[in-house]
């Protein structure tokens, strides 16, 4: 069993220690001085080990990054209004860039229409502590779209039925 | 829980990247100014009150199999019903209502492409309802948060 990854396979290979850190943090690092020695004793590794599977997980794009993840909701941001936009083809990647870019849109993804019911193709998420502060937002989307867009709407998330985290790894695990 | 500055600063600099390096809430406490202990007490006590959901990795899902947004337009006094069964459904990881025709928007995942088509085939068949399936064609801005703009907030 090879544990090497090549820039070619994106770092897909987790091996198992790999694998049983990454079931080990979905809810979190040990909030300790030295939080990869904490994984490693549970885990049977050592400190540096833990370390730089990390940064290798990291660099090879299996972990996206490291971060304290708020929870937007929480903080006050109680409305989630999904904007969907009907781009042109011909101007998505650079509309989709730059709507991305923008410093409210926490997602921003293209994904295919599915004619006659769904004209939408980009998905920009925006937050906001009241409808207003959701459409004036989309307002800034529309304007910077301009006549690239031909349609939109916000869908509102009015509850979340199901939030779980990482799926990942129970199932593959134990295969 | 009343957040202060440096809670703030902690949340602002760190919701994108912490440091990945020996001693990472000592490379932290080094730039806000403030100790070790006083980092780890902050962030636990933020994680504590759910306002961080979670200090550490944010995998990236496509490498760990296969996943795709899908929504259906449930009738509204099924969405309960209906609801319940993509809940139920094995692979199923995010759930919204929303306000729309299209009214549950969830997320199916699986070990890899093919299980998953199985399993939204499954379940389309299991709700007799249309599904919307909404593959990412291209991310833009991949799950990276955003400024929060603490004047505006409650």
């Amino acid at each position: 069993m090879s544990t090497c990854t090549s820039p070619s396979d994106n770092g897909s290979t987790l091996d198992e220690q790999d694998r049983k850190l990454v079931l080990a943090t979905q809810a979190g690092l040990p909030l300790v001085s030295d939080p990869w020695g904490a994984l490693g004793q549970q885990l049977g590794m050592d400190h540096e080990d833990v370390l730089s599977r990390f940064q290798r997980m990291q660099e090879t794009g299996a972990i996206r990054r490291v971060a304290a993840v708020p929870d937007h909701y929480k903080l006050g941001y109680r409305f989630n209004g999904m904007t969907v936009w009907d781009v042109r083809d011909d101007a998505i990647a650079e509309m989709g860039q730059r709507v991305g870019e923008l410093p409210f849109v926490s997602h921003c993804y293209r994904r295919p229409r599915h004619l006659p019911y769904w004209n939408y193709n980009l998905f920009a998420m925006v937050h906001g502590t009241s409808r207003d502060e959701v459409e004036a937002k989309a307002g800034q989307i529309r304007k910077l779209l301009g006549a690239t867009s031909a349609g939109d709407t916000i869908l509102y998330s009015s509850a979340i039925l199901k939030k779980t985290g990482l799926r990942l790894r129970k199932e593959k695990a134990t295969s | 829980m009343q957040l202060d500055a440096t809670d703030r600063q902690l949340i602002d600099l760190y919701q994108r990247d912490l440091p990945v390096c020996d001693r990472p809430f000592l490379d932290v406490s080094r730039q806000l100014g403030i100790t070790e202990e006083e980092v780890i007490g902050r962030l636990q006590s933020l994680q504590d009150h759910q306002v961080v959901s979670r200090v550490g990795p944010v995998f990236e899902h496509s490498r760990a199999g296969a996943s795709l947004l899908a929504a259906v337009a449930a009738p509204e006094q099924q969405l309960d019903l209906v609801a319940a069964r993509i809940n139920r459904a094995p692979g199923v990881n995010h759930n919204y209502a929303r306000e729309h025709t299209y009214n549950l928007w969830f997320v199916m995942t699986a070990p890899d492409e093919t299980v998953l088509e199985e399993r939204l085939g499954e379940l389309e068949q299991q709700l007799r309802l249309p599904m919307l399936r909404l593959p990412m064609v291209e991310g833009y801005h991949i799950d990276l948060g955003f400024e929060i703009d603490w004047e505006a907030l409650p």
